[in-house]
């Protein structure tokens, strides 16, 4: 059975000068890394963290933005065995003791034994921790010795079994961080075989371009893990610098001849909109073969601005890809065929809100255009059930459930909601979707997180914010999802009860929601709607039914 | 310079914070504070290069550059 640490070598001994990974910074020069430079860095982070004495299996936070002390921290914990977790970074907006309380709610849970973070961040990190909690050092970037090669027999990452956790994958806040998804090595590789195998890898002439953070399993597993483990070359640009400047992908993707990249629904309207003619004069993108959409909901209108933006620059049609996917199957569920564009299902949008079906539309019905998100790949055996359990019909909605050689370990410390994700061996994914000719179309979800460009948001976490607004009291606010066309994503809704009558005064809380939930979560707030007592719908346990309150939110901003 | 200023307030409420008519103060901070998130800067900025005739770079998209109303009309003036 194979491991990283056994792959690494195979590459460091059989191509160390092969190229891995080509970094590319806002204002330097573009850095390449091959093999050797790689694992040579990687290794003085291993070394050091054999010299904190951190075991064989222990978890280590990586706090680190976009550039080669992220990459060897990561790596070089492979090397030493132990398990990595990469935690988003404080940005600009967020609240550096909301920060602190986000990492310490992940240190509570999963108990990490060492953090790594850069010197300037050190208090940050130190701050939010307590006595008596699981870390033991706080390690700091430029306390690491110089690169150097790495002995891998001698290295703790030789002894591991394929079935051993390797890494940790969260998402953000409270929820996200204490649900950190276990992977082994054997569901990774067995994922990146089945799923290579489905995009058609061809490690001599594909090149992947990626400006996804590396907390997400997008950005980790399709573009990090996929290109290192399998010889790919990797041109990784940081995700700051894209949000600015979009159009470096297009410039990095005709600079490289990228063949390979996986975007959120919401980047390809973003690119569409924004890039402009004279930001990529003379760019050539006929060597991108599949753009996957993926980790948000699909949409064929993104697809089509998108291609409208770009086809003039050599922009093939039937490059644009989508999967569905999550990080509980490590990363992909179903991948659309690449021979082709995806499949489009025109469907009856009354009988699939009324009647839970997936029917052409009839005479003068309303029509919902539904993009596929392709068939199970190869190790992946993917139903849709009804409430019940049973399998349902074709072109009939329910949910989705998966079984797989590449499913978790577990989530991480938590076997408590670990066994509850089970049913029958089948892991329940809470997503609704329907089969229509064998091909998985995606439509909607039981459960009520909310995607926001691809990142997850658990509503509870907003919620329990707003709470803490005063003028706001506990249980009388709710929040949710709602998909805005504009900018091709969902976009969070705040509702909150308030006795203020005044005008100027409901705008001041509207305000103060905002500013709150914006500067202590991972999204921007903007809809934020202040109503009077008892609006709110509640569950017969006195919850506040997101799923109501959201069809009454809609209903009135309609009129 | 007031005119600036009125004309970024309209598009800020407006189109990236979705609120027509707020009201912002010319030196309230408005990247730092989160209240512009980094994916609505780029909108600013292609209304700043189209309004104005004026180029603002990816890189001076940060709360250094400019973070109210009146930094970034200043900034659009010393340009024009």
């Amino acid at each position: 059975m194979t491991t990283f640490s056994n792959i690494l070598q195979q590459f460091y001994i059989e191509s160390p000068e092969r190229v891995s990974v080509i970094l590319q910074y806002p204002t330097q020069d573009d850095e390449s890394l091959s093999y050797k430079a790689l694992l040579d860095g990687a290794n003085a982070y291993a070394q050091t963290y054999a010299q904190k004495g951190i075991g064989q299996g222990e978890v280590v936070v990586l706090i680190l933005q976009h550039g080669k002390d992220l990459l060897y921290a990561f790596w070089g914990a492979i090397l030493h065995g132990a398990i990595p977790s990469i935690m988003p970074f404080l940005t600009e907006k967020l609240s550096p003791e909301r920060y602190r309380a986000d990492l310490a709610s992940l240190v509570s849970v999963t108990k990490p034994v060492a953090i790594v973070t850069y010197p300037e961040f050190e208090d940050n990190v130190r701050d939010a921790l307590q006595d008596g909690d699981s870390v033991r050092d706080v390690i700091v970037s430029d306390q690491v010795g110089d690169a150097s090669r790495p002995d891998f027999n001698l290295l703790g990452g030789a002894r591991h079994l394929a079935e051993d956790v390797v890494l940790l994958q969260h998402s953000s806040g409270t929820t996200g961080l204490q649900k950190g998804v276990a992977l082994s090595h054997q569901a990774v590789l067995n994922q990146l075989e089945a799923y290579g195998d489905s995009i058609q890898v061809d490690t001599e002439k594909d090149v992947i371009v990626s400006w996804l953070p590396l907390y997400h399993d997008m950005g980790l597993i399709a573009s990090f893990l996929l290109p290192i483990l399998s010889g790919i070359p990797l041109v990784l640009i940081s995700p700051f610098d894209w949000v600015r400047a979009p159009y470096k992908l297009m410039q990095s993707v005709s600079k490289y001849k990228g063949t390979l990249t996986w975007l959120p629904n919401f980047a390809y309207v973003f690119c569409a909109r924004k890039i402009r003619g004279r930001h990529i004069e003379g760019v050539d993108l006929s060597s991108w073969r599949v753009i996957i959409n993926c980790s948000e909901p699909v949409r064929w209108e993104s697809h089509q601005a998108f291609y409208e933006a770009f086809k003039d620059y050599g922009l093939k049609l039937e490059a644009l890809q989508t999967s569905y996917a999550m990080a509980e199957n490590t990363f992909s569920v179903t991948q659309s065929d690449l021979c082709c564009p995806p499949a489009v299902d025109e469907i009856d949008a009354e009988l699939f809100v009324k009647e839970r079906l997936a029917q052409p539309p009839t005479n003068g019905a309303t029509a919902m255009t539904m993009m596929s998100s392709g068939k199970p790949i190869s190790n992946t055996s993917v139903r849709v059930l009804d409430v019940d359990g049973n399998d349902v019909p074709e072109r009939v909605i329910g949910e989705i459930a998966l079984q797989s050689n590449c499913m978790l370990n577990g989530y991480f410390n938590r076997p408590d909601i670990t066994e509850k994700a089970f049913k029958d061996g089948w892991y329940i994914t809470g997503d609704y979707g329907y089969y229509a000719d064998g091909e998985l179309y995606v439509s909607g979800r039981k459960k009520e997180m909310i995607i926001v460009g691809g990142k997850n948001i658990y509503p509870q976490d907003i919620e329990t914010l707003v709470y803490e607004v005063p003028g706001v009291h506990a249980g009388r606010a709710v929040a949710f999802g709602i998909y805005d066309e504009r900018s091709g994503t969902e976009e969070v809704v705040v509702v909150a009860e308030s006795e203020l009558t005044d005008e100027a005064a409901q705008f001041k809380l509207a305000d103060d929601v905002r500013k709150h939930v914006t500067i202590n979560s991972a999204v921007a707030l903007r809809y934020v709607k202040i109503v009077p007592a008892k609006w709110i719908i509640k569950t017969s346990s006195g919850k506040a039914a997101r799923t109501g309150n959201k069809e009454k939110y809609l209903e009135e901003i309609a009129i | 310079m007031t005119e600036i200023i009125s004309t970024l307030k309209e598009f800020i409420a407006d189109e990236i914070l979705k609120q027509a008519g707020r009201a912002i103060a010319a030196d309230e901070a408005l990247i730092s504070s989160g209240l512009i998130d980094s994916f609505s800067l780029m909108d600013l900025a292609l209304f700043v290069e189209d309004t104005f005739d004026v180029r603002i770079e990816d890189t001076e998209l940060n709360a250094d550059t400019f973070d109210s109303l009146e930094e970034l009309a200043e900034l659009i003036q010393s340009r024009q």
